[in-house]
């Protein structure tokens, strides 16, 4: 209760300065330990002779911006699919979005020899569209209750996956390459393929703070929203759109990396506000703070062999949700 | 269709307190499927390296036919059939359960937590344990994940009772958890598992034995008996809480009966052929098609339909893309992708 008296600026300014703190030590950690000041150091007078600046400028810097970026997207597609469906389990994780990038992603470096960049996220953004579409039409029977679509969401997530696997069985060689990927990992990526999915991810962002409002008023239900006059369809179509984007830009980056976009909307809707002009940047800078500290985890308990980003937030995210599960109202339908 | 069986005055056979209805349009559809099966799984005795006659297969059965065919028949195909028969059966029926338990046709075993939370397990010892113990026990650490993802799901779910929708959503999320238990073992353990664990991921019945297969029934036997003396109460859990309770059922006593049914039907299957993933969900649903909703022809139909699927994939495998032989669980899961094509073009007319 008391923390509903907080402004939500000030939650707002909270996250963006543990994001601050969070970011430095992201780029202190790994198996070479660099000091805070050399990290400020190797970013505000770059010095390319001196290891440890290269170090931070190229590996860590490309690893934190890849956490920020999947984080904040993964949350504000969380958020939207929630506001989209009315339904608070809906996320890019459950409903199969991400399986679906995964699963269009293998195929396309199965079938293409060395696929360019924009090829694997044409494929991601088609894959997510699909299953997001498949989830959609198999669990939006009328009078539906949150089970079936949360069912569709498994059963499509369950299908992805299988398909993937059975590519990955009948071709062996690639299985090793992008095994840890599917795993979901902010590792090894190249800061130019970043750059050249962020513009995607951004607009995807941008064009979530633009809806905001509509959000508003479709959550008070299909029939208030067409009474305020609302288009209905547009305003779905482009939540719809702006979730392909950001789902399948942060799959495209990091693999698929489950329940960042389930709990971080449900947190900051506690904790900040449930309007959206609020609720979607908490949700952006929580995810982001949430993924970089989970990187940081990933890197500080892994040792050499790192663990999966995705493993982690898994491994996180489910007690979270079981806890939520309990307390919350759908455990009575 | 229903709606005018109701209406017409049932008709019934009694022999003083025991009543059966006569059989309907719904047994002579069963007997035509059993009648599928049985030819399914003669092809797949004939078909393989090289074709062998009905009439060969039928000698070599009978022990009169050249000793190499009854040596391949009897070594290799018929366990393999056999197995797919027991497996996919089982996963039909722990599916029909679980549909009609949960009261939701999407759900199936792998619901609660059963397919994932055996492939952790699995996966685990194919890493860890398989250098240590005879990998004989693979099925026995399948088996225990599976059961003891499955009690994990209840026992999470459970707040003064358990409702359907509270299993559902408890058992993604322990599912989401043991395959992120996978996932960290196929990442970070040798890698020479890597390769085994994903095959068996997939799910086939490739080199099944007949030590399997008697494992598998031992396991089966008790429980199918168990199912065939509940079938009623099933039926009646299918109709939801508050009437189950108004025909004198325990509701929560049933319920985690059944559910342990299900969970260690399917579990069985699961580990000795990795889970075949959509067996268990598709299956109740042709089954129900074609049957209707009365429960206990509904669940033989779904048992031959599963066994069914599971020998065509496996049939699917061996034949189209000879001379591999590709799992099984490849075949199943490119039938689930047809099944849920058509599934949501019926979902979108009935929005209509």
């Amino acid at each position: 209760m008391n923390t509903a008296r907080i402004h939500p600026g000030v939650w707002l300014l909270l996250a963006a300065a543990l994001w601050v703190a969070l970011a430095l030590a992201s780029l202190c950690t790994g198996p070479l330990r660099i000091a805070p000041g050399t990290v400020i150091d190797a970013l505000l007078n770059h010095d390319p002779t001196i290891a440890e600046h290269v170090v931070v400028t190229t590996t860590r810097l490309s690893r934190l911006v890849i956490a920020t970026l999947v984080g904040a997207a993964l949350a504000v597609a969380g958020a939207l699919m929630q506001a989209m469906t009315r339904n608070p389990l809906a996320s890019p994780g459950l409903f199969g979005v991400n399986a679906g990038a995964v699963l269009a992603i293998v195929l396309v470096t199965l079938y293409v020899a060395l696929p360019p960049t924009a090829l694997i996220t044409g494929a991601a953004f088609g894959g997510a569209a699909l299953a997001g579409t498949a989830v959609h039409l198999l669990g939006n029977a009328r009078h539906a209750g949150p089970t079936r679509l949360v069912l569709a969401g498994a059963a499509t997530t369950a299908l992805c996956v299988a398909i993937t696997q059975a590519i990955l069985v009948v071709d062996q060689e690639s299985l090793d390459n992008i095994l840890f990927w599917l795993a979901g990992s902010t590792a090894a990526r190249d800061m130019r393929e970043v750059l050249g999915l962020a513009p995607v991810l951004c607009l995807g962002l941008l064009g979530a703070m633009l809806l905001a409002p509509h959000l508003d008023v479709l959550a008070a239900g299909d029939q208030v929203a067409a009474g305020l006059g609302q288009r209905m369809g547009r305003i779905k179509a482009a939540t719809g759109l702006a979730v392909v984007c950001l789902a399948g830009a942060a799959v495209s980056m990091a693999g698929s990396i489950g329940f960042v976009g389930l709990i971080v909307p449900h947190l900051a809707r506690r904790l900040v506000s449930p309007r959206h002009g609020w609720l979607l940047p908490a949700c952006a800078l929580f995810g982001a703070v949430l993924l970089v500290a989970a990187d940081v985890l990933a890197r500080a308990t892994g040792g050499t062999q790192e663990l999966p980003i995705g493993v982690l937030t898994t491994a996180v995210g489910v007690p979270v949700f079981i806890v939520m599960l309990r307390r919350g109202r759908h455990g009575r339908g | 269709m229903a709606g005018a069986d109701m209406i017409r005055p049932s008709r019934a056979w009694r022999f003083g307190a025991f009543s059966r209805r006569p059989p309907g349009p719904a047994l002579g559809r069963l007997a035509v499927l059993i009648g599928l099966l049985l030819v399914v799984a003669v092809l797949s005795l004939c078909a393989g390296q090289h074709w062998l006659s009905p009439a060969e297969v039928l000698r070599a059965l009978t022990g009169q036919g050249r000793e190499s065919d009854a040596l391949v028949i009897n070594l290799l195909r018929l366990p393999r059939v056999v197995l797919a028969l027991l497996a996919g059966g089982a996963l039909g029926v722990a599916g029909l359960l679980l549909q009609t338990l949960v009261r939701n046709p999407l759900a199936s075993p792998d619901l609660l937590g059963v397919g994932p939370g055996a492939a952790a397990a699995a996966v685990l010892f194919l890493a860890y344990g398989a250098g240590v113990v005879s990998p004989g026990w693979l099925p026995v650490a399948a088996i225990a994940g599976a059961l003891s993802c499955g009690a994990a799901v209840y026992a999470l779910a459970w707040k003064g009772g358990v409702t359907p929708l509270r299993l559902v959503l408890t058992g993604v999320a322990v599912a989401s958890l043991a395959s992120a238990v996978t996932t960290f073992v196929l990442v970070r353990g040798p890698a020479n598992a890597t390769l085994s664990a994903y095959v068996w991921l997939t799910g086939s019945v490739f080199g099944a034995t007949w030590t399997d297969i008697a494992r598998l029934a031992a396991w089966l036997a008790p429980l199918g008996i168990g199912m065939a003396l509940l079938a009623r109460h099933a039926a009646i859990a299918g109709l939801g809480d508050e009437l189950a309770q108004g025909l004198g059922q325990r509701v929560e006593a049933m319920r985690a009966l059944l559910l342990t049914l299900a969970v260690a039907m399917a579990g069985a299957a699961v580990s000795c052929t990795g889970p075949l993933a959509f067996t268990g969900l598709i299956a109740p649903h042709l089954a129900r098609r074609l049957i209707g909703h009365s429960f206990g022809v509904a669940a033989w139909a779904s048992a031959a339909i599963g066994g069914l699927l599971v020998m065509v994939a496996d049939l699917s495998g061996r034949v189209l893309f000879a001379p591999r032989d590709l799992p099984a669980g490849i075949f199943v899961a490119a039938l689930g992708a047809a099944f849920f094509v058509q599934l949501m073009i019926r979902a979108r007319h009935r929005a209509d």
